[in-house]
């Protein structure tokens, strides 16, 4: 990543959009501290890399693009994890961690995974339990990284449709990397285009899925469909001779 | 609190399990204390135990029970050392193998990975080479002693390795210094041992672990290292839980990544390294019972690590009565015992979960 800058309002959706390469899950990563890197993050006017570990987890939760979910631990084990920034360094889950993460599985209805392997869930149950373990770290800033990558079209729905749910319901500030450039535009209030480590474009959703601007990034050919509700719908186009 | 409750620990019930372990490890080690070739009748040791006890004895509830001095000296100065040792060695290993395939999220980990038992042995069969096994009146045996040396020193230089490629955020580098330096101190040992061939016996009898000659200073000799190594390493069990799903999401988590590794291994090392030193290399135990503890209670490290304590102990205890009690000329390796024992044990126990999953 060579430049990049954006505010993001608190309570709203940024989506990340480019090539692949561009920089996406590099910038994700630094966001969440995973990586080192130079620039500043800053969350309400303070630099993230000044707070402590704990506190820095406890405001951004980070959901790669291939979470790792061990096959013998149990669901509610897992969403256990998201505790931990909240969780004294010798100290064990107490009856608030534990009350918070059996209301986080009733509130997504995962009740009946809580009990159950990971390794015999499905994709999108999976998917759901990771949206779940960040919930469960209560932080107001979700960064998600192709959230719905590994998910068919119908769990890509329900997932996304779970985090706006929860965006609403708690006022979450969302940036998620998306290679669905429809899905993209439909979720997030502005998008940000990179491109080899740069960002090149930044706007409302109509604004920087155009035409022009993704022939030129993405070097493909496309129609932009506006539909009468706003939502911009991106289709790939052949051109036959 | 309301509604439906969903037991956030492991499979089952966690607290069940230790209270159970802790209960199989009473008796194992109230069995280990009574059976023997030698002594008294052995239903009369726990009498002769309460005996002991201010209060309770001929000058208090006058509990008798008619065990001679010679009798009892068998059971407090032969036995309880070896059963305790033997607790003590079962617990470190396990506690050491289950920490060491956490911090390095690897199954197939045991505690002498990154060098412990390699250095041990080398250090061991570098004393009995240069001054011989008996003869030594010494007034500290330095076998042990150089083990332990040894044994830290080996996993010492295997981290530093590990750590100059960058070992400390990727645990996969770690490993194969690992298999290194274990590979190096072993060739090492080897070529020593062939040079001084008349005492291939006595080290080769080290090698495969012995607790036949347990006395209470092994056992006060171990026990600081070994405290201080459980607490640490208890006191890391969420750590580890968080670790397993990867060193970014950790980080992510807001868990010190490198600093908890270091630590854990640090831990599991230093009681791992006191235990060989004297106990010389008992297998199995350390890679197995930690996968035991899991088919049995879950693979959260909240209760792997309790269990594998009592778990580990228990295992080593039993695994050591048969070696003492079957009489034969020379006595079988504790780590022959421990293989054949555990082994279909095991098997059994992996077969039967995986039917019921």
């Amino acid at each position: 990543m060579s430049s990049f800058s954006a505010v993001v309002p608190s309570g709203s959706w940024l989506g990340l959009i480019g090539p692949n390469g561009a920089g996406k899950s590099s910038l994700l990563r630094a966001a969440a501290g995973v990586v080192a890197h130079r620039g500043q993050v800053l969350v309400d006017g303070a630099p993230l890399d000044l707070r402590h570990r704990s506190r820095r987890a406890a405001l951004v939760a980070y959901v790669p693009q291939e979470p790792t979910l061990p096959d013998d631990m149990t669901g509610a084990e897992y969403v256990m994890l998201g505790r931990s920034p909240h969780i004294g360094y010798f100290s064990m889950p107490g009856r608030g961690d534990r009350a918070m993460v059996d209301d986080v599985i009733d509130r997504l209805g995962l009740g009946a995974f809580a009990r159950r392997r990971l390794g015999a869930l499905s994709g999108g149950e999976r998917q759901r339990l990771v949206i779940a373990r960040a919930l469960a770290t209560e932080a107001p800033i979700l960064l998600l990284d192709e959230p719905t990558s590994a998910l068919d079209i119908g769990h890509q729905q329900q997932a996304l449709e779970l985090v706006a749910r929860l965006r609403d319901d708690h006022g979450l500030t969302v940036v998620s990397a998306m290679h669905d450039l429809t899905l993209a535009g439909m979720y997030s209030d502005r998008l940000v285009l990179l491109h080899e480590g740069a960002m090149v474009a930044e706007g409302p959703v109509a604004e920087v899925l155009s035409a022009d601007t993704l022939a030129e990034f993405y070097g493909v050919r496309v129609t932009v469909h506006h539909e009468a509700d706003g939502t911009v719908v991106v289709v790939p186009r052949r051109d036959r001779l | 609190m309301t509604g439906p409750s969903h037991p956030s620990s492991a499979s089952g019930h966690p607290r069940l399990w230790v209270i159970a372990s802790i209960v199989v490890l009473a008796a194992v080690a109230a069995a280990g204390a009574m059976i023997g070739p030698a002594g008294p009748d052995w239903w009369r040791v726990p009498l002769a135990m309460l005996e002991r006890i201010p209060l309770l004895g001929a000058d208090g509830l006058g509990i008798s029970s008619g065990v001679t001095e010679r009798e009892w000296s068998i059971v407090w100065d032969i036995r309880m050392p070896r059963v305790v040792l033997a607790g003590i060695v079962g617990a470190m290993l396990s506690l050491g193998g289950a920490s060491y395939q956490g911090v390095f999220r690897n199954p197939l980990v045991d505690p002498y990975l990154l060098g412990a038992a390699a250095g041990g042995g080398l250090g061991a069969t570098l004393v009995i080479t240069t001054f011989g096994r008996s003869g030594l009146d010494w007034p500290v045996d330095p076998v042990p002693l150089v083990a332990f040396v040894f044994a830290l020193g080996t996993v010492a230089v295997t981290y530093a390795v590990g750590a100059s490629f960058g070992g400390l955020r990727t645990s996969g580098t770690l490993v194969l210094a690992g298999v290194a330096m274990v590979s190096l101190m072993t060739a090492i040992q080897t070529f020593v041992l062939q040079r001084n061939s008349d005492v291939v016996r006595e080290v080769y009898n080290w090698i495969l672990g012995r607790l036949s000659t347990a006395t209470w200073s092994d056992v006060l000799l171990v026990l600081p290292y070994v405290s201080v190594s459980a607490i640490v390493l208890g006191m890391h069990r969420r750590h580890l839980d968080v670790l397993r799903v990867g060193d970014d999401e950790a980080i992510a988590l807001g868990v010190p990544v490198a600093r908890v590794r270091l630590v854990v291994v640090v831990a599991a090392t230093l009681g791992t390294a006191a235990v060989v030193a004297v106990s010389g290399l008992i297998g199995f135990v350390g890679l197995v019972v930690p996968h035991m503890v899991r088919l049995m209670a879950g693979s959260s490290y909240r209760v792997v690590i309790p269990l594998a304590v009592t778990i580990g102990a228990s295992f080593l205890i039993l695994a050591d009565i048969p070696g003492r009690t079957l009489s034969s000329p020379a006595e079988v390796p504790i780590g022959v015992v421990t293989a054949f024992i555990g082994a279909p044990f095991f098997i059994v126990l992996l077969r039967t979960r995986q039917v019921s999953r």
